[in-house]
């Protein structure tokens, strides 16, 4: 056979090859930074709750400022977080707040008896699930982005073509720490 | 699927070569059981939604119905289905739809008072889990050659019995044999073929389970659930011969499956096997 022949149809099948690894890469990633975006959504929303839960509470049991004051705290930080990792250790200081204003709440009968309380902590519980799911979907495509890079013959090609691994969102210190009930 | 084409081709080639008309019969019947269920394909939902009677779901009154869907399909990336309750009090749920994008989820409300959050995630992720392995699709298409298969030894019959062949010359032993061969085939095919569609309706609800927990990663909520959907006894009103394969359980509970022999009939496995494998993942 025609060595440059071969030689040519090897070039063209690499060529191919480097062309359909691109694009598939492209596309995890793209799904990996829009499922990113849905944890950040989800988040969001969690935070926009906040205000509507700590008034009604403060209605019932103005006397416990210390509470109020972490949640207002933590969900500030949250909004001002620039990055994946702020993000996730705000998130998790919002969790650690919010435990202790729904323990506060439980000496307050006619609180927990309240309407408006009871939705708000309805939709808080189902906002939690969200960003459960969200993160979980994020860790899912994260991880077949992942091995895509990193499988053979990938591996050798990917750094060259701008693809580096990406983070999983994992549980942070503060949600793994467990909550110290304080009973003052 | 493809020892279904293989025997369908087969019972074609051989109804064919019997009755002298060749393979443009097997086409004829192909398009005519296509062009049924082309229509129950796109337009299957919204059947299904008028003869069960069903009402969209509503984000507050139905709160856990709503959600718990919402969450799931951000969990599996894929758009919201639809969400339908039926009134009645016998705790059931199907999903339909051919595509994701396409997609409706219906419960009854005995379902959504008799289960709770957890165990409805489990019920909910099953069905979700039909719609992304795409099953409606893939018991459409067989439920096309399953029809194609009745039409074939329909025809073969009645041809036979109006002596509708062409060529007899030439084919006298072997025509015979052939004949046979084409009667048994006619009498036995459209049964072999629903046998077939059942054993994959009861396997891709295996996968379903199977599919439902990666997703909530939590089988003991979809084993309680069947537990106990399996202890209510209540038959469900809504549901017809042709949608029973569609629902989380068989909602015709007043046979009686013991038989080994009849429960080759059944559209999904038995609940107790379904539990058992869930409890042992």
């Amino acid at each position: 056979m025609n060595i440059p022949v071969v030689l040519l149809g090897l070039i063209v099948l690499a060529g191919f090859f480097l062309w359909s690894l691109y694009n598939g890469l492209v596309t995890l990633r793209m799904r990996v930074k829009e499922a990113w975006s849905g944890i950040d959504v989800q988040l969001k929303r969690r935070a926009d709750l906040i205000p509507n839960l700590v008034e009604t509470v403060r209605g019932y049991a103005k006397h416990e400022r210390e509470v109020f004051e972490n949640v207002t705290k933590a969900r500030s930080a949250l909004m001002a977080a620039k990055s994946p990792v702020q993000a996730a250790e705000a998130n998790g200081q919002l969790a650690t707040a919010l435990k202790s204003l729904f323990a506060v709440a439980e000496n307050y009968p006619e609180l927990k008896a309240s309407q408006n309380f009871l939705e708000l902590q309805q939709q808080l519980g189902d906002t939690e699930d969200k960003v459960a799911y969200a993160r979980q979907f994020y860790n899912t495509v994260v991880l077949d982005y992942n091995t895509k890079i990193k499988v053979f013959p990938n591996v050798f090609f990917a750094q060259a073509l701008g693809f580096a691994e990406e983070e999983f969102f994992e549980a942070e210190e503060g949600e793994r720490k467990k909550l110290e009930v304080k009973f003052t | 699927m493809g020892l279904f084409m293989a025997f369908i081709t087969l019972a074609a080639y051989i109804f064919g070569q019997t009755s002298g008309y060749g393979l443009s019969w097997a086409g004829t019947a192909l398009i005519f059981s296509g062009f049924i269920s082309l229509g129950s394909y796109y337009w299957g939902d919204k059947l299904v939604l008028l003869t069960s009677g069903a009402r969209p779901a509503n984000p507050k009154k139905d709160f856990n119905f709503y959600t718990v869907a919402e969450n799931l399909a951000m969990g599996a990336g894929v758009p919201t289905p639809k969400l339908y309750v039926i009134d009645d009090t016998a705790p059931n749920a199907f999903a339909t739809g051919r595509d994701p994008e396409h997609a409706v989820i219906c419960a009854t409300s005995g379902l959504l008072s008799k289960l709770d959050r957890v165990e409805l995630e489990g019920v909910l992720a099953h069905e979700l889990s039909h719609i992304k392995n795409f099953d409606t699709r893939l018991m459409g298409i067989v439920a096309v050659l399953v029809g194609m298969v009745a039409f074939l030894s329909d025809w073969f019959m009645r041809s036979l019995w109006w002596g509708g062949r062409r060529d007899r010359e030439g084919r006298n032993n072997l025509g015979g044999l052939l004949v046979l061969l084409g009667v048994i085939f006619a009498i036995l095919s459209p049964l072999v073929a629903t046998l077939i569609q059942l054993a994959l309706s009861r396997r891709r609800e295996f996968l379903a389970d199977a599919s439902g927990t990666l997703l909530t990663r939590y089988p003991e909520g979809l084993a309680r659930a069947l537990e106990k959907i399996s202890q209510d006894r209540e038959v469900l009103e809504a549901a017809t011969n042709a949608t029973a394969h569609l629902y989380i359980v068989n909602p015709f509970k007043g046979k009686d499956f013991s038989a080994w022999f009849s429960s080759l009939f059944d559209t999904h496995p038995p609940i107790m096997e379904r539990v058992k494998i869930l409890r042992s993942m």
